[in-house]
């Protein structure tokens, strides 16, 4: 659990918090995107205060993940104002949401817990809209008598919001998905398969010794680590490539698209007779670059923010069938093609 | 649009102008601008662009609303075939979060 942002001060017994970040908050921002000891960064749940607010100060509630919190506090910098931290375990507030931590029963369980009625003398409390997914106003308001307000999607626009007598605009109200978002989800993207990479990799190493006439380490050596090249571009591309350059790659399935620019790399390697100078050998790389792409392209919907279950699952159908038969039948070539001198 | 539409047709998004009130929770909830208001009353406007996130249904206080909602991923549907439960999120198992 964290503390380092309380101040040590309280305003009527509620702990205040800073709303500057240290350097440490941005180092662990870096960690966290890189999914390194991601459960450790939550916040304890309950109420905190920033600036000196009183009982007609507006209330946020926000998820007790430790980077959402930190959005949430750096945007209401100067602000005097009450934040009601629900315990979603450690996660953003729209996957909390879908799983329901971030929920109407939670939101109750705090306004109770910490008498919200007593801190404040208004009904309101300000959720952030993706809460919605999880969170019912007309409940919420049966159960507690406070109104849930829905903010804007993004933390940094909380200042506008307020500005404009808690109203937002359409703009603040939609989910963007820019390259700079789909960027900074790449790490998290390429931690979360790296150890299939890492195990592919080491397989590759050391079947890539067979030949006709048994095993050799001389060339497990240097075909293996062009193997294992291979498999590093086809995985930065279906985990990096592709989303970078979503809306651009044609396709509308993410399979496609991963197919798509997993066969472009793989032709790029083959241009400069990576993949080998044998027709089989080819086959089988683009088969298995392919399949790869297309298969981490295929995740990258878990991180999109516009698939729906529905599209997810129809994909699935055509798409998973097409990466298996493409896998196994790219590493059967890619075997017998060991043995063979086509 | 930015580009970024995904499937056609495949959505299970209902409204039902029955029993709409025109309180507008539907359009100020959801994160795709799907919803409407024609005549003091919710209308779909664009249907593909609904990622099934159930938003609007949770905060309809008239019911109004249907959507088999669920998380659209890949690897959150993998899961749930290998647990035998609905589509999960944690694709991780406990101790990761995936989003």
């Amino acid at each position: 659990m964290y503390t380092r942002f309380l101040t040590g001060n309280t305003i009527s017994a509620v702990p205040q918090i800073s709303t500057v970040w240290t350097w440490q908050d941005f180092w662990e921002t870096i960690k966290v995107r890189w999914s390194v000891g991601r459960m450790n960064y939550s916040i304890e749940p309950g109420i905190y205060a920033t600036g000196n607010p009183d009982g007609n100060s507006p209330v946020f509630v926000t998820a007790n993940f430790k980077l959402t919190f930190d959005h949430v506090r750096r945007a209401i910098t100067g602000m005097d104002a009450w934040l009601l931290v629900l315990d979603t375990k450690g996660i953003n507030v729209w996957c909390a949401a879908g799983k329901g931590t971030f929920s109407t029963k939670e939101l109750t369980r705090q306004i109770h817990r910490v008498e919200l009625e007593k801190i404040v003398n208004h009904r309101k409390v300000i959720v952030p809209q993706l809460g919605a997914v999880g969170v019912s106003a007309h409940e919420t308001r049966e159960n507690t008598g406070f109104h849930v307000i829905y903010g804007p999607v993004r933390a940094e626009d909380i200042p506008e919001f307020m500005k404009a007598g808690m109203k937002a605009t359409a703009k603040m109200r939609v989910v963007s998905f820019t390259i700079w978002d789909r960027l900074k989800l790449v790490p998290v993207e390429m931690a979360m398969s790296m150890k299939y990479l890492l195990l592919a990799m080491s397989v590759f190493l050391i079947l890539s010794g067979l030949n006709s006439k048994g095993y050799s380490i001389d060339l497990a050596y240097h075909d293996g680590l062009r193997s294992v090249f291979i498999l590093l571009v086809a995985y930065v591309t279906g985990c990096g490539i592709t989303p970078a350059l979503l809306p651009w790659v044609p396709f509308r399935r993410f399979a496609l698209k991963g197919l798509l620019t997993g066969w472009l790399a793989g032709l790029i390697l083959a241009y400069f007779q990576l993949l080998g100078h044998r027709i089989l050998e080819i086959n089988a790389w683009l088969l298995i670059m392919g399949s790869i792409s297309s298969f981490l392209s295929m995740t990258f919907t878990g991180t999109s923010t516009f698939t729906s279950l529905s599209g997810v699952q129809k994909e699935m159908k055509t798409a998973v069938p097409m990466q298996i038969i493409m896998a196994s039948s790219g590493v059967v070539t890619w075997i017998i093609s060991k043995f063979i001198t086509i | 649009m930015n580009g970024l539409v995904y499937l056609k047709n495949v959505v299970t998004l209902e409204l039902d102008p029955e029993k709409c009130n025109g309180c507008r929770m539907c359009i100020i909830v959801c994160p795709h601008a799907v919803f409407g208001i024609e005549n003091k009353q919710a209308v779909i406007l664009h249907k593909d662009l609904c990622m099934e996130c159930g938003a609007c249904m949770k905060n309809c206080p008239e019911n109004a609303i249907s959507v088999r909602s669920g998380v659209g991923c890949a690897a959150g549907i993998i899961n749930g075939i290998l647990k035998g439960t609905e589509p999960t999120c944690d694709c991780s198992g406990p101790g990761s979060t995936c989003c």
